[in-house]
């Protein structure tokens, strides 16, 4: 599984990487974490505020911090 | 209401001396303390909801192909609801010029978000009413407008950095189109509660040098020095506002302490709206997009309207 974190290194960027780790961490599964921080790369996503979440090429949340549970569940389905 | 149940705690349970300048000013924070904190729930949560009816991109298709004008009005309206940060000022200064946007309307949402700012409008209504509170909305809307239309008819595109126009943006991802009120209202709460939080220490602080300003201070002093027939007093205000940023939410509190000492309204709105609306952090935001001549024609324009602002506020009321 691949998953990108966009957002130019604000503080909601930074608390959107811990939780998505921890949630990672807690379904134990087996994926990459990869922090996007150019702007280019982050407008070409089409997404307009961060922090962003992008599993498998497909955005799944913008412009919010999700708790970790609600990562969990993205990353579930 | 509030006012017998904070006289009854201050000088029944705490039994201070109702005369006494210290019992004055600890009955002045206890009431200050519990209105603030209501009404910022109120206006912070009401704003919260309004947004998520209004995601960025939802924002950016009404504003896509409006007339000029009303496009402006429209965008500094929703201004209003979003708030200023560095992780949406860039990307949706991207968004709305790569739509197509114009750049003057683009200016309007940039200078709405921060001007008019929920916290400053929680902060007002419930020190002066809502009729000032009000009042502080529309100027600001006003003074958003009016930048715009004057950016736009200035023809600065080329002032925008290169790069903004070469970005092609992906395809909108259309995150969460149906979401429940009550989704909405725990989200919203969520936020809500989180920023209330947040500032809590700075309003304290704010409240705690306003009440010592309201039993200590010695009111002749600072009318001699902050008189409306002075006027210098609106720019002095305003160029004091525009470097304090960050303790924004603490900083009304003493202005309201101040206005009651006899500074007039229109030169405490100018300082407010300085320092909320322009800053160095917001400055070094936008310079990933904006050219520094842009940079500044856009920081030199509002603080002139700001300041503008001020005397008028001080000639009407």
């Amino acid at each position: 599984m691949e998953i990108k974190i966009l957002g130019p290194g604000c503080k909601n960027c930074k608390k959107f990487e811990a939780n998505a780790v921890e949630a990672i961490g807690k379904l134990g599964i087996d994926a990459e974490v990869e922090k996007i921080i150019d702007i280019v790369e982050i407008m070409s996503y089409g997404i307009f505020s961060t922090p962003a979440l992008v599993v498998d090429g497909e955005v799944k949340v913008s412009g919010r911090v999700p708790s970790i549970d609600e990562i969990m569940g993205l990353l579930r389905s | 209401m509030w006012q017998r149940t904070v006289d009854w705690l201050t000088y029944g349970l705490l039994n201070l001396n109702k005369n006494s300048l210290f019992g004055g000013a600890v009955n002045f924070f206890i009431y200050d303390v519990i209105k603030i904190i209501f009404l910022l729930f109120v206006v912070v949560f009401g704003i919260a909801i309004i947004r998520s009816f209004l995601s960025p991109e939802k924002i950016k298709a009404i504003l896509t192909n409006k007339n000029k004008y009303v496009g402006n009005v429209l965008a500094a309206l929703f201004g209003i609801v979003t708030p200023f940060c560095s992780c949406s000022a860039v990307p949706l200064f991207i968004g709305f010029v790569e739509s197509g946007i114009p750049l003057g309307v683009t200016f309007s949402f940039l200078i709405a978000s921060p001007v008019i700012n929920e916290i400053a409008l929680g902060l007002l209504w419930s020190y002066f009413g809502l009729k000032i509170a009000l009042i502080y909305v529309i100027s600001g809307l006003t003074i958003a407008v009016f930048v715009g239309v004057i950016i736009d008819k200035l023809g600065l595109e080329s002032w925008v950095e290169e790069f903004v126009y070469q970005i092609k943006v992906g395809k909108s991802a259309n995150e969460a189109a149906q979401i429940t009120f009550r989704a909405r209202s725990k989200d919203a709460w969520a936020y809500t509660f989180g920023l209330v939080k947040k500032i809590l220490p700075y309003i304290a602080l704010g409240i705690g040098i306003g009440a010592f300003i309201h039993g200590y201070a010695p009111e002749d002093l600072l009318v001699r020095v902050a008189a409306k027939t002075n006027p210098f007093t609106v720019p002095a205000a305003v160029l004091i506002g525009v470097p304090l940023y960050s303790n924004a939410a603490g900083i009304i509190p003493i202005v309201t302490a101040l206005i009651s000492k006899g500074v007039p309204m229109g030169t405490a709105l100018a300082f407010m709206m300085a320092v909320t609306a322009l800053s160095l952090p917001e400055m070094i935001i936008l310079r990933k997009v904006l050219k520094k001549p842009l940079l500044a024609t856009f920081f030199g324009i509002v603080t002139i309207a700001i300041i503008f602002t001020g005397y008028l506020f001080n000639a009407l009321i």
